[in-house]
């Protein structure tokens, strides 16, 4: 190869490169080391976390069962090691696959059309507000408190240099729901998106209807949020959204310390120019064979460039790919009896505790703690190997003496009996 | 002679909706051991949904043959060659994913104490250090999700710096060569785009480039290699003509794969750079995604990195949430964790030498490739060219065989095609990167596809522009697609 090349040596290869830029030394890093030694060194700091411990954690990240079909189908090579399906002949695979999913999504939400995935939950909120000031021309969100405190930071961080200002509205302290009073005052004619999260981030059933309302009202679009896709499994898709919003962490996707996931964005028919991502369409092949293909593409960055609905390039295609499967594994019956189990433990609980709103909720509520401090219970309950609820103070300081707890299809009912124990 | 096409399973296949069926089931839950609840009497009876109107019903052995009919559909790296320029496909070792799926790693919640999650504090720190030995830079932040969030990062720590410093300027500087996230990403953090022209050697033109830029100019946003992959050999000079001026130096980390163990972006004048670790670090594709997009920074960008960051508490790792100068977030948690872990198993299992090691035999082949093809396909540029060679369809054109048409014809050949048409600079480009992965008789193999396809060309250019003729489908119509799209299923 050298010869074909004409060099002497493969650092003739680099000869060309300024002698400032090129580096002198060996780089500061251990010897490569073998596959068993790999393997250990991650067994070792899998160790070092929390193993063989109940949790009741949700907040966004939840504990599903993962159907052993999922990892068998995402382990394929054809599927792991495949790119972006730009060459749509052999890419059939994947594209037949996203055009399932982007079906299914739009069947649990009620939308008309769903993207190929985003990022995560998180930065679908600022790709879905963006999409709402391209299409009414305005440049102010309105958020509820009772969305992910993380989302909500996220959307500031995208909407500041946007031009775009982004304002909350409270919750009511007696139903954990918006309040619908301050949404209204806050409300103005330059507003582009009203957003809600429903299931919200107490676990309450959400006023979406009413919210809905006052947006439509003043010209500004309602954005659904949702970071709990199991609960789409039992609750009807609300009517009033223009944009849906969500995480599909619950779909078989290992919490993993925070990522990867996948999020998505689907929206009403009308929209769909101004929706960010990859969209698989139908289309036909020369010999009239139904084939898939990625489609209105002069939406994305490689043909707009700078006036790109979006800079976004990578979607979740191998998580989105989980998704699928775990959809086709608990159909139609499966998922509303997956929802029916979260609803039932996660009331087991709540019914031997006390919930601190009275508002409905699917599978995660709030419990005030009296007598100790949520951080106290938790290491309490961390002597009895359980991870208890997250304590709200650092994210609603008015909430200080309250924890966010969850129980999902996965949660025991021994480890449930022991929390009132602790918690009242 | 055509060496690696076979016949192939090929199946009429019905969607999952169409082959659907009620009461067919594909899972099991265990019983309840709890009492079950009312759904309208928990939640209200106007929330609970009647059904999933025609979602899937289907058993366990049609999902399992659906999907796995479905993937024998596409090509993978599994199969051979990628030689799709700057995306790296290298291989994805099949050690990452199982490392990935440690249950005390997978299963670990972002909000579990932090005195439970050390193992996982200690992978991210771990890389983090490594990242920064490897630019040459000062700090790392793993939060962002692919590369494009990475730019977004890397742009908004400009901003932040320069908005300290009284004024965030209003403009960022994009060569025409470079990749469309760089442009679409400098308006989503509010800049205007202001494009540079290449020179004739189709590299950064420095001289352009001292002209234009002002205290208007917040940064340039650079790729090195670039997108021809040539090293820009001025970009030295480019980093002095930006910082004179406070400006900033941005670098598109996407040809890493030309520069890990031989040249860091630290050294050469960069002041932030994104990397992604589904090219240089093997984390696999996957049809398109996952990604993550580290962003690395010199210290004067530090204060301002996205919040969280990893702090050494004593012994132990701790989340600083105190960064009064941070950006804030670009999303929730800490980043795409799983993705960090393939990532670091692949370095250790390189380490220094194998890293360097990997980089050499990229660009040697690169450039056997570039040699070996150079009688056949016009080579626009003549400057040296690292991990990734640029041709143009210069010579096939003039039979009326386009950049695209060769590359449905390489299909044939059991190829997947190179990147077409980019850079926008070349006219009919054919972007071709091979990564180290590939041993000379894979690179033979494609070397020999093309070199006939070339003669193709000349004898029957028509074979060539109706090509692919051995794939599942033959050319789709793209066209009608976007013209009236069909973006979901829908019952008849």
């Amino acid at each position: 190869m050298m010869d074909a090349c004409g060099i002497d040596s493969p650092e003739a290869l680099f000869a060309h490169l300024p002698e400032a830029a090129r580096l002198s030394r060996p780089l500061e890093l251990p010897a490569g080391i073998s596959e068993y030694e790999i393997v250990e060194y991650f067994r070792q700091r899998a160790a070092e976390n929390a193993n063989g411990y109940a949790s009741f954690l949700g907040a966004g990240v939840y504990n599903h069962f993962r159907p052993v079909l999922v990892d068998a189908v995402a382990s394929r090579g054809e599927f792991l090691t495949s790119y972006t399906p730009y060459q749509a002949e052999i890419s059939q695979g994947t594209l037949t696959a996203i055009f399932e999913f982007q079906t299914m999504i739009c069947q649990l939400t009620g939308m008309d059309v769903a993207n190929a995935s985003m990022y995560d939950g998180s930065t679908a909120v600022p790709e879905a507000v963006m999409m709402a000031a391209r299409l009414t021309g305005k440049g102010r969100a309105l958020i509820a408190r009772s969305v992910h405190p993380e989302y909500r930071e996220t959307l500031r961080t995208y909407a500041k240099h946007q031009g775009m200002s982004v304002e909350e509205f409270g919750y009511s302290p007696e139903a954990g729901t918006i309040d619908l009073e301050d949404l209204d005052r806050k409300m103005d004619d330059l507003t582009a998106a009203v957003i809600v999260q429903s299931p919200n981030f107490f676990g309450i059933v959400d006023q979406v209807k009413a919210a809905g309302e006052i947006a439509h009202r003043r010209g500004a679009l309602l954005i659904l949020i949702f970071t709990e896709a199991v609960s789409l499994g039992i609750l009807e898709p609300p009517a009033e959204p223009d944009i849906v919003a969500g995480e599909l962490q619950s779909f078989a996707i290992s919490p993993s310390y925070g990522g990867p996931f996948a999020g998505i964005i689907a929206t009403r028919e009308k929209y769909v120019r101004q929706m960010p991502g990859r969209l698989v369409g139908q289309t036909t092949d020369s010999r009239g064979n139904r084939a898939f293909c990625l489609t209105l593409s002069t939406r994305e960055q490689h043909i707009r460039r700078e006036r790109a609905t979006s800079n976004i390039c990578t979607n979740q295609a191998l998580i989105a790919l989980m998704a699928t499967v775990f959809m086709t594994v608990y159909g139609k019956e499966g998922l509303r009896e997956l929802a029916g189990q979260n609803l039932a433990k996660a009331h087991y609980l709540a019914g031997r505790l006390k919930p601190r709103f009275d508002g409905k909720f699917f599978n995660e509520f709030v419990v005030r703690l009296e007598g100790r401090t949520p951080e106290q219970a938790n290491k309490a309950l961390l002597k009895k190997k359980i991870i208890g609820g997250l304590p709200l103070g650092r994210f609603y300081p008015e909430l200080a003496d309250c924890m966010l707890l969850c129980a999902t299809e996965m949660s025991r009912r021994a480890d449930m009996d022991a929390l009132p124990e602790v918690l009242s | 002679m055509i060496t690696k096409v076979r016949n192939h399973l090929s199946q009429n296949e019905a969607l999952l909706f169409e082959r659907s069926s009620p009461g067919k089931k594909a899972y099991q839950l265990p019983d309840l051991d709890v009492p079950p609840v009312d759904a309208a009497a928990a939640l209200g009876a106007e929330n609970v949904r009647t059904g999933i109107q025609d979602f899937p019903e289907v058993s366990e052995v049609e999902a399992i043959r659906h999907f796995t009919r479905l993937s024998t559909w596409n090509y993978a790296i599994d199969h051979g060659m990628y030689p799709l320029g700057s995306c790296t496909m290298k291989y994805n070792p099949r050690v990452n994913e199982l490392v990935a799926r440690t249950e005390g790693l997978a299963w670990a919640h972002p909000y579990q104490p932090e005195a439970l999650a050390q193992g996982c504090m200690e992978v991210m720190a771990r890389l983090e250090g490594i990242l920064a030995e490897i630019t040459g830079m000062d700090a790392v932040t793993l939060q962002p999700s692919a590369g494009a969030h990475g730019e977004l990062t890397g742009i908004l720590l400009i901003r932040a710096l320069l908005e300290k410093r009284g004024d965030p300027r209003k403009k960022i500087l994009v060569p025409d060569s470079a990749h469309g996230t760089n442009p679409a990403t400098a308006a989503i953090a509010g800049y205007a785009v202001e494009n540079v022209k290449s020179t004739a050697a189709g590299l950064l033109d420095v001289s352009a480039l001292e002209r234009i830029v002002n205290r208007d100019v917040a940064a340039l946003m650079v790729t090195n290699p670039n997108t021809l992959g040539v090293f820009e050999e001025n970009i030295v000079r480019a980093a002095e003509i930006l910082h004179a001026k406070g400006a900033m130096l941005y670098m598109d980390g996407a040809n890493m794969n030309a520069l890990v163990g031989i040249a860091r972006p630290g050294d050469f004048g960069v002041d932030v750079l994104h990397l992604n670790l589904h090219k240089t670090f093997s984390t696999p594709h996957g049809g398109g995604g996952p990604g993550a997009g580290p962003v690395a920074v010199k210290k004067a960008l530090e204060p301002f990195l996205p919040v969280p960051r990893l702090k050494r508490s004593g012994k132990k790792w701790a989340w600083d949430y105190k960064r009064k100068h941070s950006i804030g977030r670009v999303r929730a948690f800490y980043g795409n964790f799983g993705v960090l872990v393939r990532a670091l198993a692949y370095i250790l299992a390189h380490g220094g030498p194998g890293l360097r090691n990997a980089t050499v035999d990229a660009v040697l082949n690169a450039n056997y490739i570039r040699k070996r093809l150079e009688p056949y396909y016009d080579l626009p540029y003549s400057s040296p060219s690292m991990h990734e060679v640029v041709f143009s369809d210069a010579r096939q054109a003039a039979n009326g065989v386009r950049t695209g048409d060769i590359a449905k014809r390489l299909i044939d050949y059991g190829f997947h095609p190179y990147t077409v048409s980019f850079p926008m600079i070349v006219h009919g480009a054919l972007m071709i990167e091979p990564t180290e992965t590939e041993g000379t008789s894979e690179l033979d193999a494609f070397i020999d596809a093309m070199i006939s396809i070339a003669k193709e060309v000349e004898l029957d250019p028509q074979f060539v522009k109706d090509a692919p003729y051995s794939t599942r489908t033959s050319r789709v119509d793209e066209v009608t697609a976007a013209r009236k799209p069909v973006l979901r299923w829908k019952r008849p």
